[in-house]
């Protein structure tokens, strides 16, 4: 499944890619820069993606992966170690940017008729460029690790890291880069091309790749930035182990101090603890430990962050929207908008579900021996999990739904049938994810970040999106209805067909919530440890 | 207290736990012995009700600990051998959290956290993340959390493995203290004087059945040995040591 996900992605940058270069190719006198740009473009953000996985990557294979007490207490040099450390943390951070490249590459060799020897090309010169980033980062853990306790420095790195990446992702949707394909944003030809010609800095990797590359593709392969990335990649680690050498052991020692966390949790008890006296003691302390363990764990809140941004971006794209530009769009248009966009709002909470509603099962996996052993009932872990994952997500939901509908000026009809239907869709959605995630446990994983990326995340996701889908389909009658008598200026008539459509939306989401949460009772059920 | 009734475990095609039968009085200091894999542990998670039972089945008090779960583990406290508890809930939280599970709360649980917590000599921890505390302070803050609901009953899955000398005594002294006020223990253990010491009955398990049952004196005569210590009778039962291979792998193999 995973493979064939893959494989259309892949089929997908090559396809696009293909297109554009072939475009390119055509344009005359700067058809080749244009490629070039881009690729140096391309290879510039894989450089800031590679830096910033290598530097977390690498604290945890040098300093906190469990094989490490065995191999510092073990007869075995530090250098093999160094060497063997830094391939790890080269391969895990690296190989979906090298997954990535692939069929960018291709696309080049193809358009460019670049003949069998360019995929060797391609490689010498891109596994340099992958070792530079690694070493790079690998350095700069290890200096962060000998200034900050290693806890204490995952948790600053991935906040971060998701303040790093939700700041990209708000500053380049808010400069509207669609803006600057307009070709009267340049004065003239000759300030285009000097932009095209201006390399974005010679002394960074991505262009001695782009060079060797293009150099190659061009019929002129210029030997010197291949021998530049060959060089620089062989001196940086001769650097990074007299770096290691040096510090590696100061900074071993130092990770293994604690995150040294005095905590109260007093303000809880008062607040929410008061809230929910009337759940009984045993849901309560359940949901207050549950949001406890929420907010206490960096890399499950700093994902807020990024979902933060992802939220503002979604409201600005329907904010920028050209439907109130120019003549008076059309009521039924925006009415289309409004509807499509209970698909794409319901897309956001299945992936919101995924990172925060799908792991829930898997991080009690440990602790099961708890709360088996204990009287309190399975439903009553369920309901918990369950209400503490929908409850926020239906206020984001309600919210996303609202604001949307609100700024495309949506009629009382789409807003009544908008909310209805994101109510709905969020407690399956919910009962989805938590299903899923019981279905496709991963008690072993210390990362919860890691839990959704998982074959279980996926079906989850290909399952919501497959819910979607066939409740816009059944809603599509109503609504079409509702328009058509909008459109002809006639009063709406609600017929049978109309009341049936959305009673079978009421059953299919009610179907969709509470099937799965038995599915996933009974699941837990069966769990042994 | 608590009957096992031919209690059979297969995981796959193995049988880890064959055909038990047991039972384990009232007011009793039960001590289970075997070697590694013989199916100890996964006898006490079937009694706490981690593991279902492939078939025959546990009471406890009565109830049947899958029949009937939550009277049966009301009485019940379980103390694992691996001390897996929540690393971001501090000490105080997590017992706080147990007794909520158990139904209780208020000021009793609040008194009952700071006696436990300075019974075991946590109470300069009670407020540090979990995260922080030694293997053998989160087997103590483990053992508080069974107590923390005052069970009729504990099992007690390696109960001596990571405590220190005094932590280990006190726990000693608390089984026979617990057991003297009519409560029940059953212990697993690898530790042959520990078992000895503390055991009114003993129960050997070896490839999952029972080979012997029954207290020092019993299980004397019911191997027809004479005036032997429990290790030898242990090593009778299950087999006894490899004395030859031990020394061939000692050898400098010159």
């Amino acid at each position: 499944m995973l493979s064939v996900v893959g494989l259309i992605f892949w089929a997908a940058v090559f396809g696009v890619l293909f297109r554009v270069l072939r475009y390119f190719k055509g344009v005359e006198e700067i058809g080749a820069l244009l490629a070039a740009k881009l690729l140096s473009l391309a290879l510039l953000s894989f450089v800031s993606v590679l830096l910033l996985s290598n530097v977390i990557t690498a604290l945890s294979s040098f300093f906190l992966a469990r094989d490490l007490d065995l191999l510092v207490s073990s007869p075995v040099d530090w250098m093999r170690i160094y060497l063997a450390k830094l391939g790890e943390t080269l391969l895990h951070s690296s190989w979906m940017v090298a997954l990535m490249a692939v069929p960018i590459f291709a696309a080049y060799g193809v358009v460019y008729k670049a003949g069998i020897l360019f995929p060797l090309v391609a490689a010498g010169s891109f596994l340099p460029f992958l070792v530079l980033p690694a070493v790079a980062g690998s350095a700069a853990t290890l200096i962060l690790v000998n200034v900050f306790p290693a806890r204490r420095t995952r948790d600053l790195l991935s906040i971060i890291a998701l303040g790093a990446g939700a700041g990209i992702i708000i500053l380049f949707r808010i400069i509207r880069p669609e803006q600057l394909a307009r070709p009267e944003g340049f004065r003239n030809l000759l300030d285009f091309i000097t932009v095209l010609r201006t390399p974005t800095s010679p002394l960074l990797p991505n262009e001695w790749v782009t060079k060797s590359v293009m150099g190659y593709l061009g019929g002129k392969m210029d030997w010197l930035p291949l021998y530049l990335l060959w060089t620089t990649g062989g001196a940086a680690v001769v650097l990074g182990a007299f770096l290691h050498g040096r510090l590696y052991h100061t900074g071993f020692t130092r990770a293994q101090e604690g995150a040294e966390r005095f905590v109260r949790g007093g303000l809880w008890g008062w607040t929410l603890g008061w809230l929910l006296k009337p759940l009984g003691a045993a849901r309560r302390e359940f949901v207050l430990k549950d949001l406890k363990l929420f907010f206490r764990d960096t890399t499950q809140w700093s994902q807020l962050i990024l979902l933060a941004a992802l939220l503002l971006v979604y409201l600005f794209n329907i904010k920028a929207l050209p439907l109130f530009r120019g003549e008076q769009v059309p009521f039924y248009l925006r009415s289309v908008v409004s509807f499509l966009n209970l698909a794409l709002a319901g897309f956001v909470l299945a992936s919101i579900a995924a990172r925060f509603i799908f792991p829930a099962v898997s991080l009690e996996g440990r602790q099961m021996w708890l709360l088996r052993s204990s009287p309190l009932e399975l439903k009553a872990l369920v309901w918990s999990k369950y209400w503490v994952g929908t409850l926020p997500l239906l206020v984001l939901a309600l919210a996303i739904t609202i604001l949307t509908n609100v700024i495309l000026r949506a009629s009382p009809f789409m807003m009544a049938v908008g909310i209805g239907t994101i109510v709905l869709l969020t407690l399956a959605i919910s009962a989805l994810a938590l299903t899923f995630g019981a279905l496709y446990p991963q008690f072993e994983t210390e990362n919860a970040a890691q839990i959704p990326t998982s074959f279980g995340g996926l079906v989850f996701m290909m399952t919501t999106i497959a819910l979607l889908a066939l409740v816009i389909v059944i809603e599509s009658v109503p609504v079409y209805r509702y328009l058509r008598a909008a459109f002809n200026d006639e009063p709406l008539v609600i017929s049978p067909l109309m009341i049936a459509a959305f009673l079978l939306v009421i059953g299919v989401c009610v179907a969709a919530t509470v099937v799965p949460l038995r599915i996933a009772l009974r699941k837990i059920e069966q769990f042994e440890f | 207290m608590i009957q096992l009734e031919k209690l059979t475990k297969y995981y796959g095609s193995f049988c880890a736990v064959d055909d038990v039968t047991l039972h384990v009085p009232k007011g009793a200091l039960y001590g289970f012995l075997g070697p590694n894999g013989a199916g100890k542990t996964t006898t006490l998670r079937m009694i706490a009700g981690i593991l279902r039972p492939t078939s025959g089945r546990v009471l406890i008090g009565g109830d049947d600990v899958i029949a009937s779960p939550l009277p049966a583990k009301a009485r019940l406290g379980f103390i694992p051998d691996r001390p897996f508890v929540y690393e971001k809930l501090t000490g105080a939280e997590f017992l706080r959290f147990v007794a909520g599970l158990y139904g209780q709360d208020g000021q009793v649980v609040e008194r009952r956290i700071d006696e436990l917590l300075e019974i075991f000599e946590l109470t300069a921890w009670k407020n540090e993340l979990v995260e922080s505390y030694s293997h053998g302070m989160r087997q103590k803050l483990i053992i508080s959390s069974a107590l923390i609901h005052r069970p009729e009953v504990i099992v007690v899955d390696e109960p001596m493995v990571g405590l220190d000398p005094r932590a280990a005594r006190l726990l000693k002294d608390l089984f026979r203290k617990f057991v003297a006020r009519g409560g029940t223990v059953l212990m697993s253990t690898h530790t042959i004087e520990i078992a000895e010491a503390l055991c009114d009955r003993i129960a050997i398990i070896q490839g999952g059945k029972i080979v012997a049952a029954g207290t020092m004196r019993e299980l004397k005569a019911q191997t027809a040995s004479g005036d032997i210590g429990l290790e030898e009778l242990f090593l009778r039962l299950t087999g006894g040591p490899a004395e030859k291979e031990l020394a061939a792998v000692l050898e400098d193999g010159a």
